[in-house]
């Protein structure tokens, strides 16, 4: 078969270096599309993008003199693959910037058995975030109810008084402090409630999947 | 010649045209011109699949009510087949494999593609990519649109295996991307004809010099968040799963990372061919060669950093989002200098409208028109409005559907007495254009009035007040698959016609070296490669 392949040992060389080129630059791109991931959750740390609250910064420098008080308020969500409810202790709480205060979400679990949940966080409107220091928190670590236990979950944190001095964020009154909480994936495995991509998958699991695969029965085009 | 001018005499045959039998030649190809026929004959046959489900997507719209499918899932599958295989084996096959790799080559004057092997395997990874993307369909088949957001992709809400598969296709797909691309950057970067500089290179081969490098930047990403997505799904881990500390949003930003480079992949080898045609009908050279270049270049690169245009209502903060909205805008002013120079181009042209020149000015008519509901959209606070409404399948109709095809159509009836040595009967390529562009038209004008009403995409049904728009869509619809079928007709007719195609039909406009020689080119082009002045 006739070959049209360059017979120049000098292009054949060059065409190497570029293609090694070419997939250097493949392989990098791969590489940083795995590395966003820890990359997207420490640019988030780092900077309170999307509200998310400083964690491990210093301790709270005592309240302001003339700072102006801000009301924190607390929401709660529950993801329904976790046989829990979670609610905020308290509605709402006035605190002064640069002051710790300790709020208290209350959990229970309506599940049979012991079972894990962990949380998700931010605070709202986002550009509050940086603003917002987090000392103690019960979603800094999973969180593991018996079967209709009830658990008070602490939190303390403190609200820089720079928050008035940032031309973005001197009028903010209200700043909103959410958690999600999820089942985590060990806590799902356990229990039987990983959702698996169907049963050509994945182990085999004795349970049935009570968290997952509604409809799963495979449909065709018409 | 300095670089390979003695190729073919090594081997002892004086005789250029020297063609292996048909297994070989077609099978184990690693002609490039060859390769190319191939990748259009393949874009042809997926073109099939792609056009017939928008066929039963329009009939099911046609009145309100449930027609033709079963649930919203079935539904969802076939809205993300269409878009699968649309845009990775009719749209970028047809453009950059078959177009790109006939042509490239044979403009910059080299004797084939750097590596002639890796060409043959690009082509035969779709083969298995494109079973895999039909074969989903008929195990449960992957109802999460092309963008294939989590959670909705995740193993809860598409639990069989068709997403799965639809995800290795892509992956197939994006392999056989990555080495083509490097192929086209060795080829176009060494092996050009002595003379022929960057700065002399025809405009279609700086089309696919950009998508080249678009393809290398952005398909890792792609293949990088569907491998997640692919373990996510089926081996427990937790990159887009909040409840193992992973964020779907991050999904979204890797996708679009990818995908919006992949729509100007799309696009820009479909900008080259319009500049040859144009400048060829009009007999004229191409107006601001240099400016046509690099505005290709700058739509590439600032096709990079617009990505989150793709997510103003997922949660990104209003600084993001008045970035990205004015960060799309920019690209306008690139677009704009490409429509300028074409209509500069063709002004004061001695113009001949033949089927390629129509499809070339239809190209213009209606890609300007997608550009402007483009900038319309790009506005973030609009877009809150039309997100994910008709108004935004309008939109990328226009650019892909119109834009991508009629550069494909109009490349295809530009070249095809080169490729096949064979001219298209001119009365049937008139009638096909015509029955396109009316019936295109007719099927996504009307959707711009069913998006600023609030019709979103993505749903088999809708309430009555919007039957009128979607009858008439459906009935565009109708004649754009009639036009499809013209089309089938004037391939047969060209290719059992018996008028031979002229080496270079088009006259003095037609200045490439692929009107250099003869139609169809030899098995090898250049006997000596020639020189440009």
């Amino acid at each position: 078969m006739p070959q049209s392949r360059p017979q120049d040992p000098g292009l054949a060389r060059r065409n190497r270096r570029v293609a090694l080129g070419a997939a250097v630059v493949v392989g990098g791109m791969l590489g940083l599309s795995f590395a966003a991931v820890p990359l997207y959750t420490l640019f988030c740390a780092v900077t309170g993008y999307g509200g998310t609250p400083m964690i491990g910064g210093p301790g709270a420098p005592g309240a302001a003199a003339d700072a102006r008080m801000i009301t924190v308020r607390f929401s709660a969500n529950t993801n329904p693959g976790l046989p829990w409810r979670f609610q905020p202790g308290q509605p709402s709480m006035q605190v002064r910037p640069g002051e710790e205060a300790l709020a208290f979400y209350t959990a229970a679990s309506q599940s049979s058995g012991p079972s894990t949940g962990i949380s998700t966080y931010n605070v709202t409107p986002e550009i509050a975030g940086p603003f917002f220091h987090k000392v103690h928190c019960f979603c800094f670590d999973e969180q593991t109810l018996a079967a209709g236990q009830q658990a008070e979950m602490p939190i303390s944190f403190w609200v820089d008084p720079k928050i008035a001095e940032n031309p973005e964020t001197r009028d903010i009154r209200t700043i909103t402090l959410n958690y999600t909480f999820f089942r985590t994936l060990a806590d799902a495995e356990r229990a039987g409630a990983l959702a698996k991509a169907g049963p050509h998958v994945g182990r085999a699991s004795d349970a049935t999947p009570a968290g997952g695969t509604p409809g799963s029965s495979p449909r065709s085009v018409p | 010649m300095a670089t390979a001018s003695n190729t073919h005499d090594d081997h002892g045959h004086g005789h250029h045209d020297h063609t292996p039998g048909f297994v070989a030649r077609w099978f184990f190809s690693t002609n490039h011109k060859d390769i190319g026929i191939l990748y259009i004959i393949f874009a042809l046959l997926a073109a099939f699949v792609g056009v017939g489900l928008s066929l039963l997507m329009r009939i099911e719209l046609q009145s309100p009510g449930m027609q033709i499918f079963a649930d919203g899932q079935a539904w969802n599958v076939a809205v993300t087949a269409h878009g699968v295989v649309m845009v990775f084996y009719v749209i970028m096959p047809a453009l950059i494999g078959g177009f790109g790799n006939y042509f490239v080559p044979i403009m910059i004057g080299a004797p084939d593609m750097a590596f002639p092997r890796l060409n043959n395997i690009s082509f035969w990874l779709l083969v298995p990519a494109l079973m895999l993307a039909v074969g989903s369909l008929f195990v449960g088949g992957a109802g999460t649109g092309w963008t294939l957001y989590p959670p909705l992709s995740n193993s809860t809400y598409q639990s069989g295996m068709g997403l799965d598969m639809a995800l290795f296709s892509l992956h197939l797909a994006g392999a056989s991307s990555i080495l083509g691309a490097a192929n086209f950057i060795t080829t176009i970067f060494n092996m050009r004809a002595p003379g022929m500089t960057l700065h002399k290179m025809p405009l279609f081969v700086w089309g696919m010099l950009v998508t080249a490098f678009l393809l290398l930047l952005s398909v890792p990403v792609l293949g990088g968040a569907i491998t997640m997505l692919i373990t996510d799904r089926n081996f427990g881990t937790a990159f887009f799963d909040p409840a193992g500390g992973g964020d779907p949003v991050l999904f979204q930003h890797l996708f679009w990372f990818f995908g919006h480079p992949e729509v100007y992949i799309m696009i820009l080898p479909g900008f080259g061919i319009i500049s040859h045609v144009l400048s060829t009908f009009s007999r004229k050279p191409i107006f601001g060669y240099l400016g046509m270049a690099y505005a290709m270049v700058a739509i590439g690169v600032v096709g990079f950093v617009v990505w989150a245009h793709h997510m103003f209502t997922s949660g990104i903060s209003v600084d993001t989002r008045a970035y990205f909205m004015a960060a799309t805008m920019i690209i306008a002013v690139p677009t704009g200098i490409k429509i300028f120079s074409w209509i500069a181009t063709i002004w004061g042209g001695s113009i001949t409208f033949k089927t390629p020149m129509l499809f070339a000015l239809g190209f213009i008519f209606l890609f300007t028109m997608g550009g402007v509901t483009g900038v319309k959209l790009a506005n973030a606070s609009i877009d809150v409005v039309l997100h994910n409404t008709y108004y935004v399948v309008a939109h990328f109709h226009y650019v892909l559907s119109l834009g991508a095809v009629f550069s494909i159509y109009a490349g295809f009836y530009y070249w095809i007495g080169k490729m096949s040595g064979k001219q298209y009967p001119e009365r049937w390529g008139q009638i096909h254009f015509w029955m396109t562009f009316i019936g295109v038209n007719l099927t996504f004008f009307p959707m711009h009035f069913l998006g600023a009403q609030g019709m979103p995409r993505r749903y088999p049904d809708y309430p009555d007040a919007f039957a009128g728009w979607n009858l008439v869509a459906s009935l565009g619809a109708y004649v754009s698959v009639a036009s499809f079928l013209v089309f089938i007709y004037v391939c047969f007719r060209t290719l059992m016609g018996s008028e031979k195609a002229a080496g270079n039909p088009w006259g003095e406009g037609a200045t490439t070296l692929e009107w250099q020689v003869s139609s169809p080119p030899p098995f090898h082009t250049f006997d000596e490669l020639p020189r440009i002045r």
